[in-house]
């Protein structure tokens, strides 16, 4: 309703269609699996998709034209596909390859990687690095020794 | 305002600008600096918020065509491999820049003399070391002194930032082959230095420093200047360089943060705009008197465009190294970096040893290059890349070709409908026989370090970071824009200082060379004052 009212972004429609999430949910349970062994969710997951869904920003254009670019794969709508012919329709997109899955899959990827849960389970703390940082082993200088004895590799004009 | 005459106009406020800016300012005389964009508050870098990876490709990407803010202007680079990035804003290039510190190497600025390619330049090291000296003292270094690859002479002003579990390997690599390593100089402050907070590791330095520890000019050069009576006016797009009867610069046509078209006269301009935007911004100002652009009656304006290919270079090694928890770049490799007889290249190029990567970036890449599967074998896979990525950047001394240039698009503006620059580059046959010589080196350098998977992008396509030689300086009007002290050759008053000014490019990150060429060029006026436009 309000879209019609209001001036797109330069960068395109940053609202997703609900057939749209219905896709990309889809999508992202074919590519991102939830794990028991790693004890991480899916892609798929309602707090990652939400996080997806907001954060299409620059690539909004390019988002809308992966998910409809699915739709054609699909003949129709890939959600409902069963999920052998998912997995076929995600290796055919896959071997296309294109600027806008690559955008598509960076947003899913941008998103599943800050989340709490993955990276609790990849042993990261989940904060941003401000303001606490982080610390590194100093190393030994000693290491440089070869380089010094070795003396002077400039050249002399 | 604008209808007072000032002293000095400069234009950009970026690395150079604001050197020239605080030199200046000690002659008392009247300066005003234009700056299209804005100021950056430390609150607003990526590091401050969960998502500061993905930012980086956003609001916060050093593409300003991706970036799209509006003080960025739009930079036609279709037919360029290597995409052009800058930063626009008060502080310009060192917002986003890794703090990577090199010098040029003494070579650097005879090259046609010892090599017989490129062009001598017009200055050389040893004038330049002073203003080398100064700007790090400004800008805080932090390093190990001793480098073998260097003169003796260059003190960092701190201690070098930690070695690190990637550095570790790395150095021991490089022992194994007997090859030049180095810590690499970085003005990231590795203690408490003239008022900034000492670095933490957050390890964003590229899209700004959240801690303010990263010694970019909006926090160094400028902080002084405005105290010493110079006026910054930001969001300020200048769209020409105005000349008079006599040729003469008069001042410059701009527009003001309200869109108003403005005028502010100068007895002297200084164009700081860096090799993309200085060369747009003096074809812009063509008129009557100069028709094919100002200061271009050597049509060498815009020409001579050197990009420094980028190649990355990574592998996988079996143990945890750094990732993204300390400063990107930790190591440099001057081993190839002066010509040898037996090589079928002139010139030579250096190793940037980086630490790693954060998990956005790994599974990013891993995924565009099709090493992460889909799928139930994602998560094992994902865990044997994460925080295990050895990589490396080659830069490649990128000699001057005519044909390399920068115009004015016919087509694309920026959002003050000033023409935007079009960019012809192509790599060229010397930098391709460097970078298939620097290919092997660094597969040998990975490993001999237990790196496997390597993989290689050649060139990465977002590495346009380093833009110069596009107003080369030089005795000869006929082959330059600018003659040895900066002033062009046909405009007495109008004087460029940024990376255009670089007669060949090194194969080193430009920024303290730039700085110290803007200081020496300030140098030079202010003892030249009584006779600065004879």
């Amino acid at each position: 309703m309000s879209k019609a009212a209001a001036p797109l972004p330069a960068w395109g429609d940053p609202i997703l269609s609900d057939a749209e999430k219905r896709s990309l949910a889809a999508l992202c349970a074919r590519m991102i699996p939830a794990s028991a062994e790693f004890n991480v969710p899916g892609a798929d997951d309602a707090l990652i998709q939400a996080d997806v869904a907001k954060s299409l920003d620059r690539d909004a254009a390019a988002v809308h034209r992966a998910l409809a670019h699915l739709e054609r794969l699909a003949g129709g709508s890939f959600a409902d596909l069963d999920i052998e012919k998912q997995e076929g329709v995600c290796a055919t997109l896959r071997a296309e390859g294109g600027p806008d899955l690559t955008a598509l899959g960076r947003i899913i990827l941008q998103c599943y990687y800050r989340d709490d849960r993955v990276m609790i389970s990849l042993g990261m703390e989940p904060r941003p690095p401000f303001p606490k940082g982080h610390t590194l082993p100093q190393g030994d200088w000693a290491l440089l020794d070869p380089v010094r004895k070795r003396g002077k590799i400039w050249r002399e004009v | 305002m604008t209808d007072t005459i000032v002293d000095i106009l400069i234009i950009g406020a970026g690395a150079s600008g604001a050197a020239v800016a605080w030199s200046l300012a000690d002659t008392k005389m009247r300066i005003v600096c234009l700056e299209q964009g804005g100021w950056v508050k430390p609150t607003d870098y990526p590091a401050n918020d969960r998502d500061w990876e993905a930012r980086a490709t956003g609001d916060f990407s050093p593409s300003p065509n991706r970036r799209g803010r509006p003080e960025d202007y739009p930079v036609n680079d279709d037919a360029s491999p290597i995409k052009i990035l800058n930063f626009n804003g008060v502080g310009g290039g060192t917002i986003m820049y890794t703090a990577h510190w090199p010098r040029l190497h003494p070579s650097d600025f005879r090259t046609r003399t010892l090599d017989g390619v490129g062009q001598d330049w017009p200055v050389s090291y040893a004038q330049l070391a002073p203003f080398y000296d100064l700007n790090d003292r400004m800008m805080g270094v932090s390093g190990l002194a001793g480098d073998p690859a260097y003169p003796p002479g260059k003190i960092p002003q701190m201690p070098p930032h930690a070695l690190g579990r990637s550095g570790a390997v790395w150095g021991q690599a490089f022992n194994q082959l007997g090859w030049h390593w180095w810590p690499s100089d970085n003005t990231a402050a590795t203690e408490a230095y003239d008022g900034r907070a000492k670095c933490i590791n957050l390890a964003h330095c590229t899209p700004g420093c959240a801690q303010g520890a990263k010694a970019s000019v909006d926090i160094t050069y400028w902080p002084r200047a405005i105290r010493a009576g110079v006026e910054l006016r930001t969001h300020c797009r200048v769209r020409r360089i105005t000349t008079g009867d006599d040729g003469m610069a008069t001042g410059a046509e701009y527009y003001d943060a309200t869109g108003k078209l403005c005028f502010q006269a100068a007895h002297v301009v200084v164009v700081a705009c860096n090799g993309i935007g200085t060369p747009r911004l003096l074809l812009a100002s063509a008129s009557a008197r100069h028709p094919n652009g100002l200061a271009n009656s050597s049509d060498q304006l815009g020409r001579n465009l050197m990009l420094h290919p980028y190649v990355s270079v990574y592998g996988y090694v079996d143990q945890e190294v750094d990732g993204n928890r300390g400063p990107p770049l930790s190591l440099w490799s001057h081993e190839f970096y002066e010509t040898d007889p037996a090589r079928d290249f002139k010139r030579g190029y250096i190793f940037q040893i980086a630490r790693g990567a954060g998990p956005v970036v790994e599974a990013t890449t891993s995924f565009e290059h099709g090493r992460l599967p889909w799928g139930g074998a994602h998560h094992a896979v994902f865990r044997r890349l994460h925080y295990r990525r050895l990589n490396l950047s080659i830069v490649v001394d990128d000699l001057p070709e005519a044909h390399n240039r920068v115009t004015l698009d016919p087509l694309l503006t920026d959002g003050h409908g000033i023409a935007a620059p079009k960019i012809d580059y192509t790599v060229g046959d010397n930098s391709r026989r460097m970078i298939h010589h620097a290919i092997d080196k660094a597969r040998l350098l990975l490993a001999t370090a237990g790196a496997h998977d390597i993989s290689v992008v050649d060139p990465i396509p977002l590495s346009g970071f380093h833009n110069l030689g596009t107003a080369r300086m030089g005795a000869d009007p006929k082959t330059s824009v600018v003659n040895e002290w900066g002033r062009a050759h046909d405009v007495k008053n109008l004087f460029i200082v940024d990376g255009s000014l670089f007669v060949t490019a090194g194969g080193v990150n430009p920024t303290s060379t730039i700085q110290a060429l803007a200081l020496y060029i300030a140098d030079q006026m202010k003892q030249r004052l009584d006779t600065l436009f004879e």
